[in-house]
This record gives C-alpha cells, structure tokens and sequence, in this order.
C-alpha cells in the first residue's frame, strides 16, 4: 500500500483545481458544480465553497446519480443501491463542471454526460477529477486533474474523504490487498 | 443489503428489510418521475412481458409506463383465460413466449399460484402482477410507499381495510406489509367476506364499519364485485352500500388526518361517494402516481444485474 | 426334480393368527404348505429373508387404474406393476372410468385385462348407480355374478337419499359392501385445498370439513335404517372419526378407510402451490391427523388404503385450480405407514400390517391377507431397515404426480409373491 495524497495534497490540489475552473474567465451565476455519487459530492461541495470563498457568490451546485445509466450493470453480480440524483435548477446554457474522485475507464463520466443531456442542454461540460490514473475504455480526458498517477490494472486508486470515511487520503493498493 | 430475488411473487415471503429497500428504491424512481426526461436507459436491452390474462387496464398500464421508462423493450400479451383453457396451458404459452429470449414475465391471472407456477419451471424473473384472490405485491408496496410518503411511517398506525376482504388479494398483501412494518390492521366487511381465521394473519376482525373506523390513520376501501350477489355472499349491493359504505359522518369516528385509499377503480357511490374519492383526505391519485415508480424500483431490483 | 419357494429365516409376521416368529415358510403349488422353523424340504427357489419381514401380501381396497379411458394415466398393466413394487398383491380398482364399471362386461373386461397384462390380482369395484350419475341402480346382482367386488360410485356421493337408501337395502342380498365417496359438494363447491387459515393466506377456495361430515352422517343414518354394511372411503376429518366412533359403539355396520398420505401430510404443507398437493379429499389440519391416528388405534378406522389417483404430467402442470385432485400412492404406502404410523408409535408393526392385509380382506369377504397353510401363497418381503429416495423416474406407474417426492421414506420392499411366483423383486 502507497499513499499518494494526504490531506493537506489533497486541500491543495482541490485550491488549484477551483482556481483552474475560474481561470477560463466564467461568471458565477453561469457556472455549475456536479458532483458524481458518491465521493464526487463532497469534492463538488467543497470546491463550492472555495469559489465561493474566492468570488463572494457560490455556484449551483448538484448531485448526480449514475447508476441508471451504466452500461455495465449486467456484469455486476449484486444490486447496486440507487442514490439521488438532485439538480434542482436549470443547467440551459450553463457551464457545467462534473466531479469525480478518480479517472479511470472513461464509463462513469459517460455515463454522467448522459444524465445531464437528460436534464437540459448545457452550454458547456467539462470535467474535474482528484486523481486520474489511466486505461481509458473510452476517447474521453479530464479538463482539470489533481494528480496524475500511473498504475497497473492490477492495481487500485482507493480515495477517502473526510466527509464519508472520517478522513482525507488516497491510497493505491495491490489487488491481493483489496481483497482482504 | 442487496436484493437477490429472481421473483416477485408476493408480500409473505418478504422480510421487513426487503420492503423498505423496495420502497426506498422507489423513492429515487419517483425523482426520475418529476425529471423533464422521464426516462432512464437502465434496463436497455432487456425485454419484458406483460402476461395478462384477466383484463386490468390500469395495473397493465402502470408496468408498461413503468417499463418505458426504463427503456425496456415490451411485449403485451392479452388473453382470456376461458380461450387458453381450449388448448395451451399458460406454461405451454410462456414457454413459446420464452423461446423467443425474453428476460422478464409480468403476470396477471384468475388463479392463485400461477406466478409460483411459472418461476418454478421458467429461469427468468416472473413479476406478480395479481394472481386471483391470493397476492398483489406492486399494490401493496405503492399503498406502503403512498402511505409512508404521507405520514412519514407505517409503525403504529391504524389502519382499516374495508369490503371484501375474501376474495382481495389487494387484502392480503396489504395485511402482510403492513403488519412485518408495524402497523395494527383492521379488517371490516359482511360475515360472508372475511376469509375464514383471517386473525391469524395478524389482523382484528370487524363488522360494523363504525367501530372499524374509530379511531384509524387510514381507510383503505376496496372493490365489490358486482357478483358477489348472485353468489349468495351478499343480499343484495343495495343492502352493502347501507352497512358498508363510506361517508362523511362516518369518516368523522377516524383520525382528523385520516387519509382515504383505494386500489381502484373506485364505484363511485358504492365504495365511497364522489365528494370522498376526490375529496382533500383522498390519496387515490397518489396511489396511482407512485405505483410508477415502485413498479419501476422492482423492475430495475429484478432485471438489472447478471 | 424337487419343487418349490422356501422362504428361509425371516421375521414371519402374521395379524390373522398373531403369529410374529423368526421362521422359514414353505410354498408349493401356488399354496402354502408349512410355516415353522429350520423347515429341511428340497426346494427349487430359496430366498434368503434374514433381517427382513415376511408379511401376507398387502390389499388395497382403493384404486384407481383408469382403464378404460384414460390409459395416458395409467392401465392395468401399470398400475398392477407398481402395486407389485409397493407390496401389494390384491387392488380392488374403481369404476370411475370412462366408461364407468356399471355392466357386467366391463367387470369381465377388468379381469380379462388382469389376466392377459396384469401383475397381481385386480379386483373390480363397480358403480352403485347407471353411469355413476346418481339417478337409476346399476344392475348390482349381475355385477356380483360377473365378480364385482364391491360397489361404489366414488368420485361422487350418492346425493339422492332414497336412491343410497334403496343401494344399501338391494346390496343386502348380494353380501358386498357399498363404499361411498362422502363429499357434500354444494358446501365443497369450486373449493381446491381444506378451508382454514391456509385457503386464507393463499386465496384459494377451500374444502370445508363439513362436506364430508355432513354426507357421512346422512350415509350412518340410512345405514342405521336398512342394517346394511357400509364402507367410508378415505376418511379425512376428525369429527368424520367422532361420527363413525359413535355409529359403531351403537352397532351399525360401517367400516373405514384412511390414506396414507392423509396421515402424512396436513393443509400447512401447501405453500407453494405444487398440484402434487391437490387431493380430494384436501389434506386437512394437523388436529384432524391427530384424531386420524388415534382412530387406527382404537379401530375405528379398520383399514389403509391408498386413493391411487395417476394423473398425467401435463395435467398437473397446470394450474391449481385446473390441475385435477389425486395423488399416486401405491408405491409409497407400506413406508408411509412405517414412518406416520409404526415409527411415531401410533400401532405396533402387527396392527400396521393388518390395517393392510386382513381387515380389507374380511370387508371384501375375500380368503386373502394371510399366511396360513394351506392358503393361496400371496406373500410380500420387506427389509425394515432400508431406506430409499421417492425418485420420480423410479415410479412403475405411468404417472408420478406423489406429494413424496424426494422424501426420504423407511422400509424397501424386496419380494412381492402370488401364489408362489415372484411377481416383483427389487434392484439391489
Ligand atoms: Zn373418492
């Protein structure tokens, strides 16, 4: 087991990732923050409110289920639970940026493009990830990223927030570890 | 927890923690429901059989809407079941049905057992959709979903179910999910149309519609044959509507917060009167919207995994 | 050349004569011709009965064989070959087919069957009214001259009163038992399994007691009236045993039969709709088994018998309400009795047996159900400490529609015997 961020790396990298976001010269009222279920949502909330520390006005704010969506469901051999998907404002010619913790095969972001198209068209959708770490499945890339991180398929990227799992890490462990 | 079931067949075999999964599934079918797209591809790929052999507009319709929306494909077969008596036996049709690579059967049918029938013999999820007086699990589960989105619980409330409780499989998975979620269930209907040791089911037995209703969070109402008549259970509809409909003055032994619920479709002036099936303690269209969403919460429970 | 079947050190066992020794019993000419022990006779066939139990050949007074009619279910061929399996050497069939046993030339069309195909003796029971339609008598004293053993319009109750009155008082003169099939059936109407809570939870139309009680004490009350003998087919209620306790401690004639699988099997085992649990009459509640038992302790109900009902696969892969009442029960019936009846206490192996053997014997009139010598050698060899899997593809009959299915069940049959022939023996 490494670990590859601590809490501090990670505070630090979600302060670049806010500042990337407003570089691009956006107005707040325009801008959107989603977070994907589960460990985006925090991750969106608190870039949320370093904007909003930085701008004196605070984006919307969403949460974003995708587990409608995967088109991966007939390989999984348990249920997955279904968590809510609340974006309760129109995202019309708005800037939407979409969260995640780690960027992987390219499915869950796909996935969370579709639920957005279903809810409005957006001007624009860019994505934010914490870590990404390669073998994309899909033509798919990160706009902002925390950190990039090569690994093998046989290993794994676990991130842990404070707000879920009573801290702040990323670790990258071995499969044989995982299992346990 | 996860939900490992092929099938739906009924309330009964439920655990406690099974229904409220369901039910808290349904919840996040209902917010799909109030989306500008009312659509999820979820069960893409899948096709689902709607197997009716009693004729139910509304239940038919409810799992068709419920399936559309989760993008399922959909074959609707209506039959009487008098035209299958003359030759293919319903497992003969569902294994036809079968060979042509369907994923799911929603049924329909006059005569209890046969949803059992068929996900003993068939390796596909088979859905209850009513079979004869024994179980109608989509009913009971919007009535819990319905009546939990109400009154924020079901633990300790006290519920009347009013009518012809015999032959109501409206009843009985009614009385299984709300007495494994906590709540004392009453029964009120003539003699003739209480099930014979009914009580063992964990109910209390009334025959007076009054001392049914004093006092309960709900009155769920429930269809009367027509026939019941002819068959000797019954004087006559005139003499029901005396002892066993629902009114104003009557309403009044409830709760101040009672709500008023039923299956549907209401007869209007014998059940209850108009003013109360629209009226502002009537929940019936509640029912009806939410039975969407928990039909698709059992549809995606069932179909979308391996 | 020396002749003859010499069953050698086996458990002899005997309810006529009360004989219960280990002993070897030796046949010749069909007959047997001496029962002791160490018997040094040259022989031609020896069979080795060490630790099993040699008993007289079980009679079953309740079948149905469908033939004529429904030879998809089963046919005297068949079914006389599973009667073999399960032990029995004499089935009386009933006339519930189609046509229905109601003129002497399908008394004599059953036997002419049994001859030619047959395995054990068949004996017909043929209707009490034309047609088995309750209205005009059956030619009853042709029928007895043609061999009918009996006379029964199961399936149905005879609902006339006057016309089971006038069938009670006719039989009289021809000595042969009526044996009525009780159900009331304006109370048991469209009803599938036993009215109670179970009906309740599965929505299912039930059977009430009363149907059979209430057809039971009318059939006492007329028995009483003519002082005609009277047989109750397939008891199924505890105050159906009440009644008949009462008829008989104040001297009517009647006699009683329960099945197997009613004393195995209650209302509380059908929650999953398997139509190998639809019979008629439904299995009833734990209490009436109870009473059930207690009955065959006091004699109040003489014999066992086993209601063979075949019905095809696809008829019972139909629906409940479709799929037709009746269980097979020949195979499984001596082993029932030893796990519901032997084994839970309810009568010692003796009185078992002789609700099997004797007791029809003496109700049919018939010189059979014993080993005595000199007595046609009809003989059946179990081994009582074997037990064996209800396999489906194991049944001899041509249907397989049993409620025991995959139950472990005690007692195998090894050798069933008429008239000094082994007619069955089991596989190794
Ligand atoms: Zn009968």
């Amino acid at each position: 087991m490494v670990r590859l961020m601590n809490e501090e790396d990670i505070r630090r990298a979600l302060l670049r990732l806010s500042h990337q976001v407003l570089e691009k010269g956006v107005e707040v009222a325009d801008l959107i923050i989603v977070g994907i279920q589960r460990r985006g949502v925090p991750l969106a909330k608190r870039m949320s409110k370093i904007i909003e520390e930085f701008k004196g006005k605070k984006p919307g704010t969403g949460i974003l289920d995708i587990t409608l969506y995967r088109d991966d469901l007939t390989q999984i051999a348990y249920q997955p639970i279904v968590r809510s998907t609340d974006i309760p404002f129109s995202i019309d010619n708005k800037r939407v940026v979409l969260i995640d913790d780690v960027l992987y095969t390219g499915r869950t972001v796909r996935a969370a493009i579709d639920v957005l198209i279903d809810f409005g068209r957006p001007q624009k959708i860019e994505l934010a990830v914490l870590v990404d770490r390669g073998h994309r499945e899909l033509p798919i890339r990160a706009d902002y990223v925390g950190k990039n991180v090569p690994t093998s398929s046989e290993e794994r990227v676990e991130v842990k927030v404070r707000e879920i799992d009573g801290r702040d890490e990323v670790l990258l462990l071995k499969k044989s570890e995982v299992d346990i | 927890m996860n939900f490992n079931r092929k099938d739906l067949l009924g309330i009964e075999s439920l655990t406690k923690e099974e229904i409220l999964f369901i039910l808290e599934t349904a919840k996040s079918f209902r917010e799909v429901l109030d989306r500008p797209i009312k659509k999820v591809p979820t069960l893409r790929g899948k096709t689902v059989v709607n197997l009716f052999f009693e004729s139910s507009t509304r239940t038919r319709m409810s799992f068709e809407l419920a399936e559309k929306r989760l993008s399922a494909d959909i074959l609707n077969f209506s039959a009487s079941t008098s035209s299958s008596t003359k030759g293919e036996t319903l497992l003969d049709t569902a294994r036809n049905i079968l060979a042509m690579k369907v994923d799911c059967f929603v049924l329909r049918h006059s005569t209890p057992g046969t949803p059992h029938l068929l996900a003993k013999k068939l390796p596909v999820s088979i859905i209850n959709a009513g079979d004869g007086a024994h179980e109608h699990p989509t009913q009971a589960l919007l009535d819990l979903y319905t009546i939990r989105e109400k009154k924020g619980k079901i633990e300790g409330l006290k519920i009347a179910i009013v009518g012809d409780i015999a032959h109501s499989r409206v009843a009985r998975s009614n009385i299984w999910g709300m007495c494994k979620l906590g709540a004392k269930v009453r029964v009120c209907g003539p003699p003739t149309l209480i099930p014979p040791l009914v009580e063992k089911m964990g109910v209390e037995v009334f025959y007076s519609l009054e001392d049914a209703l004093t006092g309960v969070d709900i009155v769920m109402m429930l269809r009367i044959q027509k026939e019941r008549q002819n068959k000797g259970f019954l004087p006559s509809n005139s003499e029901y509507i005396d002892f066993f409909s629902l009114n104003e003055e009557k309403l009044n032994l409830a709760q101040p917060d009672v709500l008023v619920m039923h299956p549907g479709p209401v007869n209007r002036g014998i059940e209850l009167p108009a003013r109360i099936a629209d009226g502002e303690k009537s929940i019936i269209l509640d029912q009806v919207t939410n039975g969407v969403a928990v039909r698709m919460a059992v549809l995606y429970l069932l179909l979308a995994k391996r | 050349m020396p002749e003859g079947l010499l069953i050698k050190g086996g458990r002899v066992l005997d309810p006529a004569s009360n004989l219960d020794e280990i002993c070897d019993v030796f046949i010749k000419e069909g007959k047997v011709r001496k029962i002791a022990r160490n018997i040094n006779l040259s022989y031609s066939e020896l069979i080795d009965a060490s630790d099993k139990i040699v008993i007289p050949g079980l009679i079953d007074m309740h079948v149905h064989l469908r033939e004529p009619g429904r030879e998809d279910e089963e046919t005297i061929e068949s079914g006389s070959r599973a009667a073999a399996r399960g032990g029995f050497t004499t089935v009386c069939c009933m006339p519930n087919t189609d046509p229905p046993i109601d003129d002497p030339s399908l008394v004599k069309f059953i036997y002419e069957q049994a001859k030619s195909k047959g395995v054990v003796e068949v004996l017909p029971v043929a209707t009490i009214t034309k047609n088995r339609e309750g209205e005009e008598l059956s030619p009853m004293g042709r029928l007895k001259e043609a061999g009918a053993i009996a006379f029964s319009d199961d399936g149905s109750w005879v609902t006339n009163s006057a016309l089971m009155r006038r069938a009670l008082e006719y039989v009289k003169m021809l000595s042969l038992p009526i044996i009525s099939h009780c159900e009331d059936k304006s109370l048991s109407a469209e009803g599938v399994m036993n009215e109670g809570y179970f009906s309740t939870v599965n929505g299912l139309a039930g059977i009430p007691r009363e149907a059979e009680e209430v057809a039971i004490f009318r059939d006492l009350a007329l028995a009483k009236m003519t002082d005609s003998s009277l047989h109750l087919a397939h008891v199924s209620t505890a105050n159906s045993v009440r009644l008949i306790r009462k008829a008989k401690n104040t001297g009517i004639k009647v006699t009683a039969e329960v099945t197997p699988h009613h004393l195995a099997i209650s209302d509380e085992g059908i929650t999953d709709f398997n139509t190998n649990t639809k019979v008629n009459p439904p299995f009833r509640g734990k209490e009436d088994i109870e009473l059930l038992k207690e009955s065959l302790r006091d004699n109040t109900i003489d014999v066992i018998a086993t209601d063979h009902a075949p019905h095809t696969v696809e008829e019972k892969e139909r629906d409940y309400e479709e799929a037709p009442f009746g269980v097979i029960g020949l195979e499984t019936a001596l082993s029932l009795v030893l796990r519901e009846v032997v084994e839970k206490k309810v009568l010692s192996l003796m009185q078992a047996i002789a609700r099997l053997t004797v007791n029809p014997a003496r109700i049919l009139g018939i010189d059979r159900g014993e080993i005595r010598e000199e007595v046609k050698a009809n003989i059946t060899i179990f081994d009582p400490g074997k037990s064996w899997l209800v396999r489906e593809e194991e049944f001899l009959s041509q249907s397989s529609n049993s409620p025991f299915l995959g139950w472990k069940l005690p007692g195998k049959v090894e050798w069933t015997i008429i008239g000094g022939k082994v007619v069955y023996r089991s596989e190794k």
